[in-house]
């Protein structure tokens, strides 16, 4: 194709985005459109995979047996959000297996929030109510994203994840009406899970190296900074409402602006825990690995078996 | 208690939905890929679902407004009367899928009988819990034949997890006390028929996935009286943790 003729593509391309309307996977598109959709949908697919592991960390030891169905119901909505997310990407032309290999050489990121631990039964309700929070206000203009299969998966996503994102209040709002030795669980939950939940939504606008590209095509509508921002404003009255306290000094509401003021976010520690050295990265990661490699015989067995029907089939056949 | 046999006969079965639940919930997160992760995770589901059902009945029969989470966390280890079989580990894939199946098909048959029980909350538990048993039964059946008749590796792996978890398969034939006298009013399945259509349809699975069953004669019980193998202390110890740690409050 000549470079005139790929220019053409190109402005055909960008105008249709520009008139919302979705790009498909057998549409023509950028080779960097694609890069970037593989990159930031199997980001997310991974994050939902390695995100089953903190959560899961507390299946057998969930206080209820209302509990424990409600929390392995959860963590296996995330299997469900990988598995769509990956099939999505997939039509990227990109298989399963090399996005796997590419998450455990660490080549591909996932969620940084999943490399802290869970150590007390009110990080599953933290989790749920902060980061899952969080995730939704990242997500929800995903549902009109440009890009079709991933715009769709994500109506799905969304609606599960406000769920989980409700189920997760109801366990703090729980301990919170509990016993002081519940109250502390949940303030002690809030306390570390509240600036990671900030750091969720992103390095500043400032440091963020994609927002540009991210904004032209709709794969994302509002800037790290602003997300930030509507996530402080809609949480803060819901920690009133469970009568804990923010662990941030300089958390006022601001009358001028309608938004409140916050105090600063230690940027080091996110960075230090995206470039692999936070309390639980190599945990999460030995655990996806060993979990691959152990089932290495079975994907085989499985493959072997089917291979061996399918003969059986066809020598039938003839 | 008035009614101590039934109540102990409703353990009997809802223990071992409760202790393979617990041990399915080891595992997920680290399934082979994320489709056997979900259905395993969905097998989970059903079975905690069953025991609720269950403990909920044995509640009420205590006289005592014990809840469904008194009963599931709150004994001791002998008075646990689920079989060995369901407490055994994760050691790999191959035990988890022999030990499911092992168990599915004796489940599928006594729910097939429990629907004809003379008690109402049991044959409606029952018919409920047929559908999903028919399900988990299919699930493990089809991956018995798939790692059996799949490669030489998956073939050995799976026949060590048969040969070794064999010796746990005649402890579901065997009847307590309570068994027998809830048999006796029409209650109960009495389980010592269910056995050699048992092994005729186990080793027919098992030939198909070209496995060798096991002539092994020796087996193990005791679970059904309380008697458990030396997992099962961990096993409550994990289940039990937050009830124990912070007893008498609201989660």
């Amino acid at each position: 194709m000549s470079e005139k003729e790929i220019k053409n593509l190109e402005a055909i391309f960008e105008a249709r985005i520009a008139r919302d309307e979705k790009i498909e996977p057998k549409d023509w598109m950028p080779e960097k459109y694609r890069q970037t959709h593989i990159r930031q949908i199997s980001q997310h697919a991974h994050s939902e995979v390695v995100g089953m592991l903190p959560e899961g960390n507390w299946i057998t030891r969930a206080p209820s047996l209302r509990r424990k169905a409600a929390l392995l119901a959860k963590v296996q909505d995330e299997a469900g959000h990988g598995l769509y997310l990956y099939s999505a990407c997939e039509t990227l032309g990109i298989s399963r297996d090399e996005l796997y290999e590419q998450l455990h050489s660490g080549k591909a990121k996932y969620s940084s929030i999943f490399n802290y631990p869970t150590v007390t039964w009110a990080d599953m309700g933290a989790i749920g109510w902060l980061v899952d929070g969080a995730a939704i206000i990242n997500q929800v203009p995903l549902c009109n994203t440009s890009f079709g299969p991933y715009a769709r998966a994500m109506v799905r996503v969304c609606k599960e994840e406000s769920f989980h994102q409700r189920q997760g209040y109801e366990i703090m709002l729980t301990l919170c009406k509990g016993t002081p030795e519940q109250k502390a669980m949940a303030q002690d939950a809030l306390n570390r899970w509240w600036w990671p939940s900030l750091m969720m939504l992103g390095p500043t606008d400032a440091a963020s190296v994609h927002t540009e590209q991210s904004m032209k095509w709709k794969l994302k509508r509002k800037t790290n900074d602003e997300l930030r921002q509507q996530f402080i404003d809609q949480t803060v009255p819901q920690a009133d409402l469970l009568g804990l306290t923010i662990p941030d000094p300089d958390l006022k509401f601001n009358e001028k602006t309608g938004h409140y003021d916050f105090g600063a976010i230690d940027w080091d520690e996110f960075w230090q825990v995206v470039k692999g050295h936070g309390p639980c990265n190599k945990e999460r990661m030995n655990a996806r690995v060993s979990a691959w490699e152990n089932g290495a015989w079975v994907r085989d067995a499985a493959m072997a078996y089917a291979e061996k029907q399918e003969n059986k089939k066809v020598a039938k056949a003839s | 208690m008035k009614n101590e046999n039934l109540y102990n006969y409703i353990l009997g079965i809802a223990d071992n939905s409760l202790i393979l639940g617990q041990r399915l919930g080891e595992l997920c997160g680290h399934g082979p890929n994320l489709e056997t992760d979900i259905a395993m995770t969905n097998i989970n589901l059903d079975l905690i679902g069953q025991a609720r059902s269950y403990y909920q009945y044995a509640g009420k029969l205590t006289g005592q407004d014990k809840s469904e989470d008194d009963i599931a966390f709150l004994r001791l280890e002998r008075e646990y009367r689920n079989v060995l079989l369901v407490e055994q580990p994760n050691t790999h894939f191959g035990y988890v899928m022999v030990r499911q199946f092992l168990f599915d098909m004796f489940h599928f048959m006594l729910m097939e009988k429990l629907q004809h029980s003379k008690d109402e909350t049991l044959v409606a538990i029952a018919n409920k819990g047929i559908k999903e048993v028919s399900y988990h039964k299919r699930f493990s059946s089809d991956w018995i034949k798939r790692l059996g008749d799949g490669t030489a590796e998956s073939n050995a792996k799976i026949q060590e997890a048969i040969n070794d978890l064999w010796r746990f398969t005649d402890e579901f034939f065997q009847l307590t006390e309570a068994d027998k006298a809830m048999v006796e009013v029409g209650i109960g399945v009495d389980v010592s028929k269910l056995k050699e259509d048992y092994y005729k349809k186990v080793s027919e699975v098992l030939e198909e996935a070209t496995l060798q069953t096991p002539e092994n004669k020796y087996f193990t019980k005791g679970g059904k009286e309380g008697l458990h193998t030396e997992h099962m202390g961990y096993i409550l110890a994990e289940l039990q943790y937050m009830q124990r740690t912070f007893p008498n409050m609201t989660w």
